[in-house]
Order: C-alpha cells, then structure tokens, then sequence
C-alpha cells in the first residue's frame, strides 16, 4: 500500500464558550496523536455564548477526515468546517516582534517593516515593536528578516481564517 | 436570589430530577462529598441503592445492568478517590458504548482547586473517559444537567457521562425544573434516520453481490431489540451468510443455519474466510476493531464495504469504506427492508448457491474442535455442558477478559440480543462478577452466569459481599487453569513459553472463599460429575461460585495471530510451528 500524502488544513470551529472546551479539543488531538500546527480560540458571540477555534493541523485524507469527525461528535461543538476543502479562504496571522538595535540594523528594520506594511506599535532610542498582519507566510518572512537586525523577542497569535464570499459558518 | 417557598436542596432536587428520568436503581458508594445525596435517598423509596464494595464494580454492575435492559445505568460515588475507582468502569463504557450516567461528589466549590481533602479534578480525569461531563456550579443549574446528561448518554451512539456534583450545589435550594421532551439540543444532534438515497444505492450493490456477508457489532444492540429483530428479517430475506462482533452476539440467531459464528481474532475459519473472500460486506453497527481486521491490510481486499453507523467518526478510521451510511441501525435496517420489498432485486442465486458451497467447505473444518478426555475437564466442554443445562432457562451470560471469554463466545449460543454482556473494547478483568449483579437486579427471576477466569474472578472478588447482602443469585462459574490463560498462550506462542508471572501462585480456595462471604461453594475437577455440578448450580436458589478445574494448558483456537490476515488463521496446536508469528506482529497486541 502506497502511503498517502500528507497535507494541512485549515479547520475552524464554533463551539460553547464553556469551561473546559479547549481541554476537549485539545486532549483529543493529543489523545489521539494529531498534531496541531496552530490554535487561536476567542469568543466570537457573547450573546450566544459561542467561541471559534481555527485549528491548522496536518494530516492524510483519512486521518483529516478522522479528526473533523471526531470534533463533530464533542457535545459543545455546534460546526466544523475544513477550509482547506471547501472552497476559497482567507488565513491571517498577527505578530509582535520586538528588534533592539541602534545605528544602521535600526534604520534598516524600520525600512523593511514599512515595506511589510508592519506597524510599529512601541518605540525606545534602541527597540521597535512592530505589529506585522498577513498570512503565515509573510509573517515568516518578516520575522526572517528580523532575525539579522536584532530580534530579540517574538510573540504570534496563530492563523484565524474564513472562507471568502458571503456564506457564514 | 432568593429560593422560593417550594425551593428544595440540590440533594433532593437531583433525586426528583433522577426519578423523573425513570431510573429505578442506583448504584453506589458513600463519602463524605456525596452525604446530602445519600440523605435524600433515604428519605424516600423510589429509586433503590444498591451499596457495591468498590466503585470501579459500581459502574460495571450499571453497564450490566443497562446492556441487559436497554436503559441508563446510574451510578453515585464520592468525590476523589471514589472517582478515580470509577475511571476504568467508565473507560469500559466508552469504548463498548454504554449508556451510564455517573454522579460523582466534589468538594464544595470555594474549596475546588485547594487541594482539598478527597479532591481530584474529575471532570479533567475523566474527559477523556466520558462521552461528555459536567462540572455543575449553581444549583440552579443541576436538574437541566442531570436531564441533559440523560439525553446524551442514551442518544446516538449511547456513551457514559458524568455529572461532577460540588458539596455546596447539593446543599443549596433552588426549584425544580422539569425534563423537556423531545429534547433539542442546541449542538448535540445525531443523526438517526439515514439518507434514502444511500440506502438505495446500498439495496443495489447488496442485491447485485454474489460473495456476501453480514458483518453486524454491538450498534444492533444499542438500537433496540427491534433492530435485531429486522436484522434477522433481513438476513432471511436476502438469504445471506452473516457473522456478528463479539459484542453483537445474540443479535442474529446463533442457531441459525445462515450464522457463521463471530469473526475476528478468535472467530470461526468460515467467518473469517467469508470477510476475505467477499465481495460486498455490509457492515451494520460494528466499527472494524483491530481484533476483527488483523492485518489491515489484507483485511478483505476485493470487497466493496457498506458501513451503518450512528457514529460518523467510525466510519473510515480504519477501513475505507465504499458506501457509508450514518443513522440508527434499527432506521436504516427498516428502510432497506422496505426498499427490498419495494424492488424485488434478482439476486444472483446460482452465485449464492456457489458462495455457500465454498463456506460449507470452510465450515467442515470443523474449527472449533477439541478432545475431551476421561481425566481432565476441558474448558470447552465445560462451557458445553453449561449451554446444555440452562438453554432452555431465561438466562444472562457476562464474562470476564481472557481464555474463557473467548470459549464462552465460541461455545455458548446466543439467540436473543441483551443477554450477553461482556467486556470488548476495553477488555477488563473484573468486568463480569459486577455485571452480573447489575443484571441480576434487573430481572430478579432470570439465570445470571458469570463466565470467569480464576485470575479475573480476583480482580473484583469482594462483590461476594453485595451479591450476599441483596441475596443475588448470581453463578460464578470459573474456568480454573491455575493461569492468566491468555497470557500464558500468548507468551507460549510468542515468548517461547517462559510463563512470566503468568502463574496465578497462592490461589484462594474458592469453595471456602464463596462460604466466608455466605455463598454457596462447588467444586469439580472429574469430567464425569460435571453435569452434576451445573446442575446443582443452577438448582441452588443462591450466589454459587463453581470451581471447574479445567486442563492447564489448552489455548483457544482458532487464533489470527496478531499482524497476520485473516486467511493466516491457527486452528489448533499443529498448526502454530509452520507459522511464527511475525516481528511486525510482535509489536502489537
């Protein structure tokens, strides 16, 4: 038997904003040895009292499958949606990336944040926080690009994501 | 806010709310976090208590209870220690599917968190374990959970849950809220009734098979004697061979002539065979266990495979599936039914007929033999002789995990679903005494044997206790071959028999052991008085443990050893030295 390919997916999920729906989620990817590429959970519905989970995770056909099922069947769970599959979407990551440095390294990482469309949300005579937007894949780049101008601390929200045109989850 | 005037405790709130969902019986052990429940149990007389002597056997005596009657099991413990004892019964129920609803106490809620006397954090320990649980904060919020709970354990695929119950809940008052029906949940749906257009496309491909089998689990079972009643009507009007999981025993007729017995690792040659050679398998209610597949890879390659089950998850976990069918087993069997009569497909009966033929040749095999001597009982007679005196009596059949669970699966015929309970998915020794009990209390005047090993029997012994004080007269009937017999077969076929601590040393004399509790105590060890022995068994209207002391080392074939496919079975001791088991199948279990 040939082996599968493995690819990521992008799955989002509206759950009860209750204690212990994170542990539920979480404990059955670790339970049953999914992995888990990215995790970003926020109420998103206070009157409803719901929550949304994006989770990226990765895995064969049969195995995606396996844990979209396996989400459907908590109690607390009211959607999946694997946007991977079902159409067009959109991915978005924030960081914040703190650069300390003087002189040149400073001018330049000011340069590349504009060019990056990265904010710079706090300043001192020797360090930026830029807060830079955009798929994981820019904000890859840019932290790449930080790397050689004096990063020194890192913080990324993980992916939020949603299908493109009019239909809600 | 203020309580109303009408306003009663948390304690008597969630015993109003347990009678309102119908429960009889509750079964249970006392703690300090748990006291406002007992009191309010004791003040009234319509939900029995049944005090068990140790958690783990409370839960098993609820899934006894619910498997051989269809409803919720009920259990109440204390908080920590009374909660952890439950966490394997509840692991059990998971994995067989078995309607539980678990009370556990909780330290009153300022103290959660404190490390707190008899504090565990138990809705954490047992999310894993449940199919859902609560943590209930307020009061106001306890009898809602409690009818919920009710609802998710016995709907969809029925599951344990559990609802934690903190100290301080049970004590404050608050008013009753009734159960709504029918029950909408705002996320927990099932879906119960199957896409017609599946069961159409499933009608054609069943009707066009020339190779077919039934492959039907324990999801027969979870839906209603009714089901296994259509199962049959459909079986017969296909007029197709059929074989059942371990767990949906009793959901065909055994005695019927289109029964091949149960697959798997310890299935008949014919059953096996027909996975193999098929080529439609409709799989109805059962989820392609590792202990049914073998190597999963060979596991019946040139079949297209139906799946009915209530549980999307199963399906494709482990076998792709041609043709999935989510619902109800009982729905969708109704349904095919009425499509077949409505097509009147032409089945293939020279092909059929051709089908037959090959499996009555597998069958000749005779795969189940073995030889009784006139010295030493064997296991499987032993186990014959047992079917031979109480098959014409209303009687419930629980087992413990290991050798004589497998002969009690192979030997003892099942015609009725609900009356054989045992312990699949999770296979825990200790499982079958407790069961007992709980179907015992459920129908007082039936026959309940407990087919057991002497190394399970110990694992959940102080039951003798419970089945004392409630004068159960539940049989123990032990299979005794002084071994953990399936560890010592395993570790003979594939440790090169060094019997690691296999051996059950300091055995208890059962026989005195049975009178120490108040219960009746047999031995027998000649072929020849057998007979008598069950007998006198069956006659004694009390708890009756029975020694049979069986031939040490006879293992139970046939055997798929693990990694190998279906067709790679052993059928008996001359069979194993042409085929090692492989390295790959080493590793597994």
């Amino acid at each position: 038997m040939s082996t599968p390919e493995t690819s990521s997916h992008t799955i989002s999920v509206l759950v009860d904003n209750e204690p212990g729906i994170l542990a539920r989620v979480v404990g059955l990817f670790s339970g049953r040895g999914y992995n888990i590429e990215s995790l970003t959970v926020a109420e998103t519905d206070a009157r409803e009292n719901l929550s949304r989970i994006t989770i990226v995770t990765a895995g064969t056909p049969m195995v995606i499958e396996q844990i979209k099922a396996q989400l459907d069947r908590l109690v607390p769970v009211h959607k999946v949606r694997d946007l991977t599959v079902e159409g067009p979407h959109i991915e978005r990551e924030l960081a914040l990336v703190k650069v300390k440095g003087t002189g040149d390294k400073r001018v330049e990482a000011l340069r590349l944040a504009d060019v990056f469309r990265a904010k710079v949300i706090d300043a001192k005579t020797d360090s930026f926080v830029f807060e830079v937007t955009g798929t994981s894949d820019k904000v890859r780049t840019f932290v790449g690009l930080m790397e050689g101008l004096g990063l020194v601390e890192l913080g990324r929200t993980g992916i939020v994501a949603m299908s493109r045109g009019g239909d809600a989850l | 806010m203020k309580p109303e005037e009408s306003a009663t405790t948390g304690a008597d709130l969630l015993v109003k709310a347990l009678i309102d969902e119908e429960v009889e019986v509750v079964f249970g052990y006392p703690g300090g976090a748990v006291l406002p429940i007992y009191d309010s149990l004791f003040k009234q007389n319509r939900l029995r208590h049944i005090l068990v002597r140790h958690e783990q056997a409370a839960v098993h005596a609820a899934e006894g209870y619910a498997r051989s009657t269809g409803k919720v099991g009920v259990v109440l413990v204390t908080s920590g220690p009374g909660a952890t004892n439950a966490v394997t019964g509840l692991t059990d129920a998971l994995m067989d599917s078995i309607p539980i609803v678990c009370l556990t106490g909780q330290v009153p809620t300022h103290l959660i968190g404190n490390d707190a006397f008899q504090e565990a954090d138990t809705t954490g320990i047992t999310r894993p374990c449940t199919k859902h649980n609560y943590l209930v904060k307020a009061v106001g919020d306890l009898a809602r959970t409690v009818h919920e709970a009710f609802y998710v354990a016995r709907s969809g695929r029925p599951g344990p849950v559990v609802i934690d119950l903190p100290k301080d809940v049970l004590m404050n008052k608050h008013d009753y809220v009734a159960p709504k029906k029918p029950v909408q949940h705002k996320s927990y749906r099932p879906q119960v009734k199957p896409e017609a257009r599946k069961v159409e496309e499933a009608i054609e491909l069943i009707a066009g098979a020339k190779r077919p089998i039934f492959y039907a689990g324990g999801g027969i079972v979870n839906a209603g004697p009714k089901a296994s009643k259509l199962l049959t009507q459909f079986v017969h009007m296909t007029g197709y061979p059929i074989t059942n999981t371990l767990m949906g025993l009793g959901t065909f007729p055994a005695s019927d002539k289109q029964f091949l017995g149960m697959l798997g690792m310890h299935g008949t040659y014919e059953a096996n065979l027909a996975m193999y050679h098929c080529d439609v398998m409709i799989n109805i209610g059962a989820r392609f266990d590792d202990r049914i597949t073998g190597k999963l890879a060979e596991f019946s390659p040139k079949s297209k495979k139906i799946h009915v089950d209530i549980d999307p998850s199963s399906i494709n976990k482990n076998v792709r599936i041609d043709l999935p069918i989510v619902g109800d087993a009982g729905h969708v069997l109704e349904e095919m039914i009425r499509v077949w009569k409505a097509r009147q497909p032409k089945v293939d009966h020279k092909a059929l007929k051709a089908w037959w033929a090959e499996i009555d040749k597998w069958r000749a095999r005779n795969c189940l033999a073995y030889k009784q001597d006139k010295e030493t009982i064997k296991p499987q007679y032993a186990l014959e002789r047992l079917y031979h005196h109480i098959k014409d009596r209303d009687h419930y059949i629980t087992t413990e995990v290991g050798q004589h669970q497998m002969w009690a699966a192979q030997f003892l015929k099942f015609e009725q679903p609900n009356r054989w309970m045992t312990s699949g998915g999770l296979g825990t020794m200790g499982y079958g005494f407790p069961a007992a009990m709980g179907v015992q209390i459920a129908h007082p005047d039936a026959l309940v044997i407990d087919v057991a090993g002497e190394a399970s029997i110990m694992m959940n012994i102080q039951e003798l206790s419970t089945v004392a004080q409630y004068r159960l007269p539940v049989k123990i009937f032990i299979l005794n071959n002084q071994y953990m017999g399936m560890v010592r077969q395993w570790q003979e076929l594939l440790h090169g028999g060094r019997y690691s601590e296999s051996y059950m040393e300091s055995l208890p004399d059962f026989v005195k052991l049975a009178e120490a509790f108040g219960a009746v105590g047999l031995r027998c060890q000649d072929p020849a008085k057998l007979d008598d022995t069950i007998k006198q068994m069956i006659d004694i209207k009390q708890p009756v443990v029975v020694d049979v002391l069986v031939d040490k080392t006879e293992n139970c074939f046939p055997m798929i050893p693990s990694g190998a496919a279906h067709y790679d079975m052993l059928l008996g001791p001359d069979d194993r030295a042409a085929k090692p088991v492989s390295e790959e199948g080493m590793v597994l279990v």
